[in-house]
């Protein structure tokens, strides 16, 4: 048959390859700046948009779209066009995404830090942005598809499966979790509401794990390890089963980052389940990855580019019995909302994802430029830097992870809490803060040496945009052999592939939810559980821009040490009209869902100007801009309406009424903070904040009290 | 839309779960019976694409 000639389009490879050094390096500068401030609060330099909670959502979203994302897509880019034998089906496509992409990192830039955030983890852009997000996307499936379609090679690599897979669960998962109501350009409101959203976003924010971390990393493993090692992968038919498997289970296992909680029991269950069943998946693509290199280990010692893939497998292997372990809910109990969760993520960011992006790039950058890579030596020292980074970055956290749940479990012979004072137990973890941060340092040092490193390789090199190839086209008419197996039919089509892909993994998520949504008795309500009045929903509302949920939780789970220290734990009925929920899934600070009526007002007043003069010792940034500025009561009838549209009972026409019921409020709290010695107008965000707090978690104090 | 909660429980809810659990014990069975029965020949050429030796 007549060959076809045509050429691989490098020049988008290239692209996305600098676009993830470039963010990489600034989402892991951002990364150190963070970890220092919980060292050091003086580098929160008393201003809002560098205060850590407002850049640690920079932080991940950064690491997650910007450095993982633009490595998925240089991978992608990369194998697809070879394993098609086609180039990219529109140049213009991969443009557009390409820029798009760029242009989305940049707005999350020009956003997060100043605190127009939706407040939902790994969520938190705001939706014209989301909005963009899904353009984005849909024109990367396009492109994909299209190029998938003209290809000339029948069958889909496996690394394809995951792909498709990646694409069609990502869009998914993004619509369903960013059902938002906008009341303005850059706020809007989640539709969904307490355990229905917590539930929501959790399973959008585990399955952006499965979907997004992980998933296209395996198609970009089944891909680059066989080139690299030069040898077929260990077991094509572990590979099929590895992938079924793998996106079937995923996506059921999202409850588990919501055990103890107010969220039914059956839904906590079934993620347990699925969560420990994932092990078997996981760690067949594991050790297909690693037995790969069979016979070839000789090559590992010599070769930096297999020296990061094997150790990125490992992580992977780690972190992968790691999570289904974390998930038994007695182990959880310890791990949840401590540094251990910290300690769990990063062996995957930076094990995982950053160890094989490096691998991918010391392979691909030589090869599209064709030369040799500048120095073999920097790249070693970059292995080792980077290993001892994780290492130590690790380690200090399991540390500070265990040994504070401990703490906070603590009772003494008498049946008191040894550590009343949750201060506590953050000053004693301390120094493996500091020792974070020192893991955090050489890993991002290891990063730059790379850069220099590829930056010196592609000066001396010369890039070849366009890389000639041949294949013969595919016949028209292809002749089924007798008797074929449904699966290999299902191999060559890849829209019914996406669509039975799509089918399985919305099975996982239909089940947990709509009966959370539908059914009554999985959210039982109390009657005493009223809406927040107008102030204290503005309130709210600052409570989510400043991101104080990246510190404190709102989930008082049913512990003897938990009700022992903050009071009644958290039911599913207080948090109907939480739109969005706050919470938390990490503590820094104390829980806050009973903070109402705990202290006076001047002490929140005193406490947001310095937190340590009310807490000697405490890490916590000063919010010193709140008693400054005036809290914007022109939105409050638009907050009103939308809270009505979504549900919740405020009268019919109370949005023209609730300015004068805010008034009221506001004048009273700064009455009561005059007593106190505390002067100041009743216009403050500060009074709306500390109206906020003093309301949370009494709803229910109020109905015990009768 | 609102998300209130339409009914106030599900009538033997347990069938649900029994219908995945029976639909993906199919589906896995299937899947592993036609991985165990493919003839070598196939897989040994799909596990060599990324390999193609008319790639430089």
């Amino acid at each position: 048959m007549e060959l076809e000639k045509f050429a691989y389009d490098n020049t988008i490879v290239k692209k996305f390859a600098f676009a993830t050094i470039f963010w990489g390096i600034i989402g892991m500068t951002v990364g150190l700046l963070v970890a220092l401030q919980m060292v050091f609060p003086v580098l929160n330099f008393n201003t809002s948009f560098l205060t850590f909670s407002h850049i640690r959502p920079l932080h991940t979203n950064a690491v997650i779209f910007a450095f993982v994302g633009n490595g998925i897509f240089m991978g992608v880019y990369y194998s697809l066009q070879r394993l098609c034998k086609a180039r990219m089906f529109s140049d213009v496509l991969s443009s557009i995404h390409y820029w798009g992409w760029q242009l989305i990192i940049v707005s999350a830039v020009l956003t997060l830090p100043f605190g127009f955030t939706t407040g939902k983890e790994y969520a938190e852009l705001e939706w014209p942005i989301d909005i963009a997000i899904a353009l984005i996307w849909v024109v990367f499936g396009w492109n994909m598809f299209g190029t998938i379609l003209k290809r000339r090679e029948r069958h889909l690599y496996v690394a394809i499966w995951f792909y498709i897979a990646t694409f069609v669960t990502v869009a998914v998962l993004h619509i369903v979790n960013s059902f938002e109501l906008p009341i303005s350009f850059l706020k809007s409101y989640s539709w969904y509401a307490g355990v229905q959203d917590a539930l929501v976003q959790w399973w959008y924010g585990h399955n952006a794990v499965a979907f997004f971390l992980t998933t296209p990393y395996l198609g970009l493993m089944y891909y680059f390890i066989p080139k690299v090692s030069n040898r077929p992968v260990y077991s094509y038919r572990l590979s099929i089963i590895h992938f079924w498997a793998l996106i079937f289970l995923y996506i059921w296992a999202g409850p588990h980052h919501l055990l103890y909680t107010a969220l039914p029991d059956w839904a906590q269950s079934l993620g347990v389940v699925f969560s420990v069943m994932l092990i078997a998946p996981s760690w067949g693509g594991m050790i297909n990855g690693l037995l790969t290199l069979r016979g070839a280990w000789d090559k590992v010692r010599e070769d930096v580019t297999l020296k990061f893939l094997v150790v990125a497998i490992t992580a992977y292997g780690m972190a992968t019995f790691e999570g289904p372990m974390l998930s038994l809910k007695n182990v959880n109990a310890i791990a949840h909302f401590t540094d251990w969760i910290i300690a769990h993520v990063h062996v995957g960011a930076l094990g995982w994802n950053g160890f094989l992006t490096f691998g991918i790039l010391y392979w691909l950058i030589p090869k599209m430029f064709r030369t040799e890579l500048y120095s073999k030596k920097l790249a070693n020292w970059h292995f080792w830097l980077g290993t001892l980074g994780i290492l130590f970055y690790a380690i200090p956290m399991y540390w500070a992870g265990f040994m504070q749940s401990l703490m906070w479990k603590e009772f003494t012979p008498e049946g008191v809490l040894k550590y009343p004072n949750f201060l506590e137990t953050v000053t004693q973890i301390m120094p493996m803060y500091a020792a974070r941060s020192l893991g955090g340092a050489l890993y991002l040092i290891g990063f730059i040496v790379m850069a220099y490193n590829i930056i010196k390789t592609v000066k001396a090199g010369s890039f070849l945009a366009n890389e000639d190839a041949e294949a013969a086209p595919l016949p028209k008419i292809y002749q089924a052999h007798k008797g074929e197996h449904w699966h290999r039919w299902i191999e060559r089509r890849p829209i019914q592939f996406m669509i039975l892909s799509l089918v399985l993994i919305l099975i996982g998520g239909a089940i947990e939810m709509i009966p959370t949504f539908l059914v009554k008795s999985n959210i039982p309500t109390i009657s005493s559980v009223k809406p927040y009045t107008p102030l204290e929903l503005q309130g709210r509302d600052i409570y989510i821009r400043e991101g104080c949920y990246t510190c404190h939780s709102q989930m008082i789970r049913p512990f003897r040490s938990e009700t022992a220290r903050y009071g009644e734990y958290s039911k599913a009925g207080e948090f109907v009209y939480d739109h969005p929920f706050q919470w938390g899934s990490k503590r820094t600070g104390p829980d806050l869902h009973r903070e109402g009526g705990k202290y006076p007002d001047s002490w929140h007043y005193n406490h947001m100007l310095d937190p340590t003069s009310m807490s000697p010792g405490s890490i916590m940034p000063s919010y010193s801009w709140l008693l400054d500025n005036t809290l914007d009561t022109t939105t409050t009838p638009a907050k009103i309406r939308a809270m009505i549209t979504l549900g919740v009972p405020y009268p019919d026409g109370y949005d023209k009424l609730a300015n004068k019921d805010l008034a009221i409020q506001s004048k009273s709290i700064a009455e009561n903070l005059k007593k106190d010695g505390v002067e100041t107008l009743s216009n403050k965000e500060i009074i709306a904040l500390i109206s906020y707090l003093q309301r949370l978690g009494t709803d229910i104090k109020g109905e015990n009290k009768k | 839309m609102k998300f209130i909660n339409y009914l106030e429980s599900i009538a033997d809810v347990s069938i649900y779960p029994m219908i995945s659990l029976f639909l993906f014990f199919v589906f896995f069975s299937l899947l592993i019976i036609y991985v165990a029965k493919t003839d070598k020949k196939h897989i040994d050429e799909l596990s060599n694409i990324p390999l193609d030796k008319n790639e430089k």
